[in-house]
């Protein structure tokens, strides 16, 4: 084992070299890019024995993926916001080709309006696509759960694809200690490859993703994709046994954060949620129960465990980093149908927070935690909020008297 | 992929007497597409993976059958020219890593329609010739949208009436030139084919078997449904496209381009068209003399433009 300071898009990158994938189908993106440029860096000095091409898309890059991995090969790429939907109509399609590999997606703020920073708006559009989710919190994190996702992914009762989430700039651009396993050891954790029925070659037929007639068999395909991402779940605490067997770290598919007592709660998903746990600590400090969830695995969902884990605590606040227009937070929806009907289940308050990057801070935690309190009394939550205060208001209308006034000086010339 | 070596079709009767596409596809009678995939599909043999984008040619495979002996694969309408990238990229993964034997390789064909070769997927192409990608595409031009009933597309000619041009005087814009369009990649080859022709078809596929890198072919695809004949009319329309001059049959190779069988003497383009419900407004209710002679016009500069060369 070998202990280096990589940067979330670097540990990402040795994930995959340390999975020994054969083929890297790429396409640049900020904040994405610099994994694919250390592993073009690896390939070409030989250091990995694998095969990086460029595509002209992501679209493209996605059909190749799949396609590479339909014909026996083990395949990684990755990719973030824009590109992601770019390639969305192939995230749906290889999903149901039942092809597992791996692909990572480093969270940015869709457009419009245009931004790099990190917003989780693009994945979750991956949400319903049959793609496996694994979203990280920490560098070490990411370099394992890209191990962990090609383990899952290849399964013999999943066989899915798989996407490791990770938060731009916050963890793609910070450095942290890793600890990185040696080829070997990784190797005999994540196995060859098997291709199981999925190879092209000459003696032996094979049609692939082909058309159907009628719902009938539609149906059919459909909901087996979907039992094969539901059975991820116990697959999921099989390999992480394992996993921390070997390499001695565990990764519930749900991080507790104080929860053994814990009256309110946070739940969010990513690297946000270390700020939250920042805050649970201080909130601890000034005498609260107050416990944080993250969700590791988001596809499939761990709806029961949720509910298990919030049953008869007072209430909790879903931190959304992203924005259902016409909904609000996806993470909140979910977990209240995680909740509904069961008994001794808490409040459930909906916050948005941290779009396009924005910072959530202490402060805002404190007064989250108030809110719930004032909740918990009156026996009923607030509406949905975005988290935003007035001084963000005040420089927002700023710039929009400077927008206002350049555009008047335009009329007037 | 290791090359093979080539068969010889120098007379019609070196063409193979039985097809090896199984029968009963959904296609409908007289696909001047399906016969082009015949002759390749007989001469190429089972060794294939088809790699197919949206279109007619997706119906061939509906689960649960097939009339493949070899692979299959559809991946949308944009993207196969990437699909046969992965596949051929794995297959030399795994041929290099001693994980299949030459013998199991397989040789990789795109099949795709014209509103994808023309339009949706022309970025997947261009950039699968950019990476030399070593494959064969093959682009059934039926000269429109024919799986969502013939709306017009890139590659629909002057003139014709569509779903979405039902105009008096049909489409307005002109077929783009696709065949320039790759021969400027420099692939390693490229040319125009049509099923009417099998001899010459037969060379070209032929020829492509022992080369390496992209290999491009479009038919056109003369198609009863979309362009609005009779189903028997196919071999003669697609004759009467080369004999008017209407689709040159040409290739090009190491740089250059050299037209495979030049009408001696080119037939007027009325008899092309007016077999065609599609142009029948150009003869009815009286004959449009300025539209036809436009059309007339055009394939006569195409080839004093070769003559001149
Ligand atoms: C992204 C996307 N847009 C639209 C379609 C609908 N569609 C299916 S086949 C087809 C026509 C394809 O035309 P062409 O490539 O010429 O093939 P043809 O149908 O003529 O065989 C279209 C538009 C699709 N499948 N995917
Ligand atoms: S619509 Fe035309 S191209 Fe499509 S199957 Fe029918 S004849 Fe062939
Ligand atoms: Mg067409």
């Amino acid at each position: 084992m070998t202990r280096k300071l990589l940067t979330g898009n670097s540990a990402a990158a040795w994930g995959a070299r340390l999975a020994r994938v054969d083929y890297i189908p790429a396409f640049p993106i900020t904040p994405q890019t610099e994994i694919i440029e250390d592993l073009a860096a690896w390939t070409d000095r030989g250091e990995m024995d694998a095969r990086l091409v460029t595509l002209e898309s992501e679209h493209s890059m996605i059909t190749a993926a799949g396609a590479a991995a339909s014909s026996g090969v083990r395949a990684f790429t990755a990719t973030s916001s824009q590109g992601l939907l770019y390639g969305m109509e192939m995230v749906y399609t290889v999903a149901g080709w039942r092809t597992p590999f791996v692909m990572v997606n480093v969270s940015r703020g869709l457009a419009s309006p245009i931004t790099l920073e990190s917003d989780h708006n693009d994945i979750m559009a991956a949400r319903d696509s049959g793609f496996l989710q694994i979203h990280c919190a920490t560098c070490q994190e990411i370099a394992d759960g890209v191990l962990i996702a090609y383990r899952l992914a290849e399964h013999p009762d999943v066989r899915m694809p798989a996407i490791v989430n990770l938060d731009g700039f916050y963890l793609s651009f910070t450095r942290e200690p890793v600890d990185l396993a040696e080829v070997s050891q990784a190797s005999a954790f994540v196995g060859e490859y098997d291709p199981e029925n999925l190879q092209f070659k000459g003696n032996s037929p094979l049609s692939q993703a082909m058309a159907v007639l009628g719902g009938g068999p539609y149906s059919y395909f459909r909901y087996e994709a979907h039992l094969a991402v539901q059975r991820a779940l116990s697959v999921y605490d099989e390999i992480i046994d394992e996993f921390e067997d070997r390499f001695g770290r565990r990764y519930d598919m749900i991080d507790s954060y104080q929860m053994q007592d814990a009256e309110y709660v946070f739940v969010m998903l990513g690297s946000f949620s270390t700020k939250a746990r920042d805050a649970v600590d201080s909130l601890r400090d000034a005498g609260w129960k107050a416990g944080l969830l993250r969700p590791r695995l988001f596809r499939p969902f761990p709806q029961q465990q949720l509910g298990q884990l919030l049953q008869g605590r007072r209430a909790v606040a879903v931190i959304d980093q992203n924005i259902s227009m016409g909904m609000g937070g996806v993470l909140h929806s979910e977990l209240a149908t995680a909740l509904y009907g069961a008994s001794d289940a808490p409040l459930l308050a909906s916050y948005i927070g941290g779009l396009g990057g924005r910072d959530i801070s202490q402060q805002e935690f404190f007064a989250i935690a108030d809110e719930l309190r004032q909740a918990d009394e009156r026996g009923e939550v607030a509406a949905p909020r975005l988290l935003y205060t007035e001084h963000e208001l005040t420089e927002m209308r700023k710039l929009q008297a400077i927008a206002q006034a350049e555009h008047a000086e335009i009329q007037q010339n | 992929m290791s090359k093979q070596s080539p068969l010889h079709f120098h007379r019609m009767k070196d063409m193979p007497s039985t097809h090896l596409l199984g029968t009963g596809t959904p296609t409908c009678a007289g696909c001047g597409g399906l016969e082009t995939l015949h002759t390749m599909y007989d001469i190429l043999g089972k060794k294939t993976v088809f790699v197919n984008a949206a279109g007619c040619m997706t119906l061939l495979s509906v689960y649960p059958f097939t009339p493949f002996h070899g692979g299959w694969l559809y991946t949308s309408m944009a993207s196969a020219p990437a699909g046969a990238q992965g596949v051929r990229d794995a297959l030399d993964i795994l041929l290099q890593k001693k994980k299949l034997s030459a013998d199991e390789d397989v040789e990789v064909v795109v099949i795709t329609g014209d509103g994808t070769a023309y339009g949706m997927g022309m970025s997947a192409t261009s950039g699968a010739m950019d990476r030399n990608l070593d494959f064969i595409y093959l682009c059934y031009d039926n000269e429109g949208y024919g799986n969502t009933g013939q709306q017009y597309s890139p590659a629909t000619p002057h003139a014709a009436r569509t779903s979405t041009s039902r105009g008096s005087h049909g489409y307005p814009g002109y077929k783009k030139d696709l065949f320039a369009i790759w021969a400027a990649h420099n692939p390693a080859y490229v040319a125009t084919v049509i099923a009417a022709e099998p001899l010459d078809l037969a060379k070209k596929i032929e020829k492509i078997q022992t080369m390496s890198g992209p290999r491009m072919l479009i038919s056109l695809a003369p198609c009863p449904t979309g362009w609005d004949y009779d189903p028997q009319l196919s071999v003669e329309i697609g004759r009467l496209a080369v004999q008017t001059g209407v689709w040159p049959l040409k290739e090009y190779c190491d740089g250059e381009v050299r037209h495979t069988k030049v009408p001696k003497q080119r037939k007027p383009v009325d008899e092309y068209l007016q077999l065609q419900g599609r142009f029948r407004h150009l003869f009815e209710p009286e004959r449009d003399v300025e539209g036809i002679a436009e059309i007339q016009a055009r394939v006569d500069a195409y080839w004093e433009r070769v003559e001149s060369e």
